[in-house]
């Protein structure tokens, strides 16, 4: 206090002007013009803060330092250039990634404080520790899952819940032992090895196609195990990231949950679509009409408004930059061609707008389910390219449907519904789509790349006949 | 350094209102890159990794908290590229996108 300008002034300033970055960085991304700068200011906030850091009198070996900076970079060269489909894959090993950073952080803070830790220190060491660990080891799970290195179907037991209620409760009883006692240090690993398991164990019974909720709320813990830390170590900075981090988090997963027609509690301790595969089989399909190629150019050009409705299934077939083609051609001949895009439509949030701007489809052609389900009653053809669940208007319709009351593309409204899919084969959740029997709906079967591709040539071939 | 705990608690109250405003007004066409930044920065835990490794109090600190400078630092330059080729990926059917990059050359 004798002097203004000493070394922890200056790394505090570096630490404040960060955080206002930080903040600016996610103003700016609000709207895709300003989106840039936001990511500039986040990085400048960075670059400050770990310059700010290196100046701390207390660091006496840099070399670790070094390393540890060298390899991590190593590691994440890689992981920054991944396809845009993998993501979401992505995205959960860097939740992984932070919550060990966090996790293992506060190991070795409590093994360098105890026995001699006030509980408030202890309570919210403990809740960086379980709640980092948890999301350790849930987010390696929901990687192995959207990587379909791991069955993504969900595995369900008899009593999960219980056995998942008693894992957490044992690591909290454990946290309030240390908190009271924390000189009783043979117990701080249990409050680890529990909340490891538990994350598997929360994540085994959640299907693919709750991946956009799970990976938002464990976005939203990592947030707060980081801001727990950041109580731990004294750095308002890092609470500040945290509860930035945490309350995107937590945004993300209730617009995510909403959007399945789902609470927290559901997608947590649901198992969803176990019990509908055995329904779907049993009933006798009704007739479907189908058409070619040709037929679904003709009707398309004939069309003077277009939305196309992608779905998940058209960025496993790749259809993307075929879809691209379609939009150019058809656009070409002045059709008004819009993209109608449900909040799930990808394996998280707003990943489906990801994979078509990566197309060069412009960001203004891609529209909410909200802005979009107004149009769908003036426009000519709605045209579903691998998506299934999030069109079934047995969500508005059928009270007994396990989607009844999802928010969906109403689709059905459009004069004419065009359906490119594989087969007959149920959705993701495995439940059978009445829209596929209206008189107004084309079924166009066949892979989404192929089908899209011979229209484009039907509709670029054919473009001086009609 | 003491720790003043109820000003945490309130940095922490306010910075989460602040979290909730901001990212509420985010375009849901940008929540994957809004996920994949928030995490590039929640990586700021970091700077408590390095001073943990470069203090080096015990080994056991130093490599836990070498560990965790590499996970840190691998969230913070993966978030940052990540998001960076998914923001230039997004353009307007409108005039010239205006604001953006190098887009003049083509």
């Amino acid at each position: 206090m004798t002097t203004f300008f000493t070394t922890d002034t200056l790394i505090e300033f570096t630490y404040l002007i960060a955080t206002a970055l930080f903040i600016l960085s996610l103003k700016w991304l609000s709207s895709p013009v300003t989106a840039r700068r936001g990511l500039f200011a986040g990085e400048a906030g960075m670059v400050l803060a770990i310059c700010g850091t290196l100046l701390h009198a207390g660091i006496i070996d840099y070399k670790l330092i070094a390393i540890g900076l060298v390899v991590g970079t190593i590691i994440g060269i890689p992981l920054g250039n991944v396809a845009m489909t993998a993501v979401p894959q992505r995205t959960a090993l860097s939740h992984a990634f932070g919550a060990l950073c966090v996790t293992v952080v506060g190991t070795a803070e409590f093994y360098l404080r105890a026995p001699d830790i006030s509980p408030f220190m202890m309570a919210v060491l403990s809740m960086e520790v379980i709640l980092g660990s948890l999301t350790f080891t849930g987010s390696l799970m929901a990687a192995g899952k959207l990587q379909e290195v791991l069955p993504q179907r969900p595995i369900t037991y008899k009593g999960q819940n219980f056995v998942n209620a008693l894992l957490f409760a044992i690591a909290l009883i454990v946290a309030v032992i240390l908190i009271l006692h924390p000189d009783q240090i043979r117990l701080f690993p249990i409050m680890i090895i529990i909340p490891l398991i538990f994350g598997v164990m929360l994540v085994i019974p959640i299907g693919g196609a709750d991946m956009p909720t799970v990976i938002s709320l464990l976005n939203s813990y990592a947030g707060l195990s980081a801001a727990a830390m950041g109580f731990v170590l004294n750095s308002k900075l890092l609470i500040i990231a945290g509860a930035l981090d945490g309350s995107s988090g937590f945004i993300l997963s209730v617009i995510m949950s909403k959007a399945m027609n789902r609470s927290f509690t559901n997608v947590l301790f649901g198992g969803f679509g176990q019990i509908q595969t055995a329904a779907g089989g049993a009933k006798e399909a009704p007739p479907v009409r189908s058409a070619t190629p040709e037929e679904a150019a003709g009707i398309l050009a004939a069309a003077s408004k277009v939305v196309v409705v992608p779905g998940y299934g058209m960025a496993v077939a790749q259809a993307q930059h075929k879809v691209r083609e379609l939009y150019d051609s058809l656009t070409k001949r002045g059709v008004d061609v819009t993209f109608g895009i449900h909040p799930v439509a990808g394996r998280m949030p707003g990943h489906m707008n990801v994979l078509l701007a990566e197309a060069d489809i412009p960001y203004d052609k891609l529209l909410e389910m909200d802005q979009i389900n107004g149009d769908l009653a003036q426009t000519d053809v709605a045209l579903i390219i691998g998506a299934n669940d999030v069109t079934n208007p047995a969500a508005r319709t059928d009270p007994t449907s396990p989607i009844y009351g999802m928010p969906i593309l109403d689709v059905d409204k459009a004069r004419t519904v065009m359906v490119i899919k594989r087969s007959m084969a149920a959705g993701f959740a495995g439940i059978d789509n009445p829209l596929y029997y209206l008189d107004k709906t084309l079924m166009l079967f066949g892979d989404a790349k192929n089908f899209v591709s011979n229209i484009v040539r039907e509709l670029t071939g054919g473009s001086h006949g009609g | 350094m003491k720790l003043d705990l109820l000003t945490g608690l309130y940095v922490f109250m306010l910075a989460a209102f602040i979290g909730f405003e901001v990212i509420r007004r985010v375009s849901p066409l940008l929540h994957t890159p809004l996920m994949s930044l928030t995490n590039a920065l929640d990586a700021i835990a970091v700077v408590g990794a390095i001073i943990l490794a470069g203090e080096h109090k015990t080994n056991l600190a130093a490599i836990l908290g070498t560990i965790a400078i590499v996970a840190a630092t691998s969230n913070i330059v993966g978030g940052f590229i990540i998001t960076d080729r998914m923001l230039k990926m997004f353009k307007s059917s409108g005039p010239r996108s205006s604001g953006s990059t190098g887009g003049a050359a083509k």
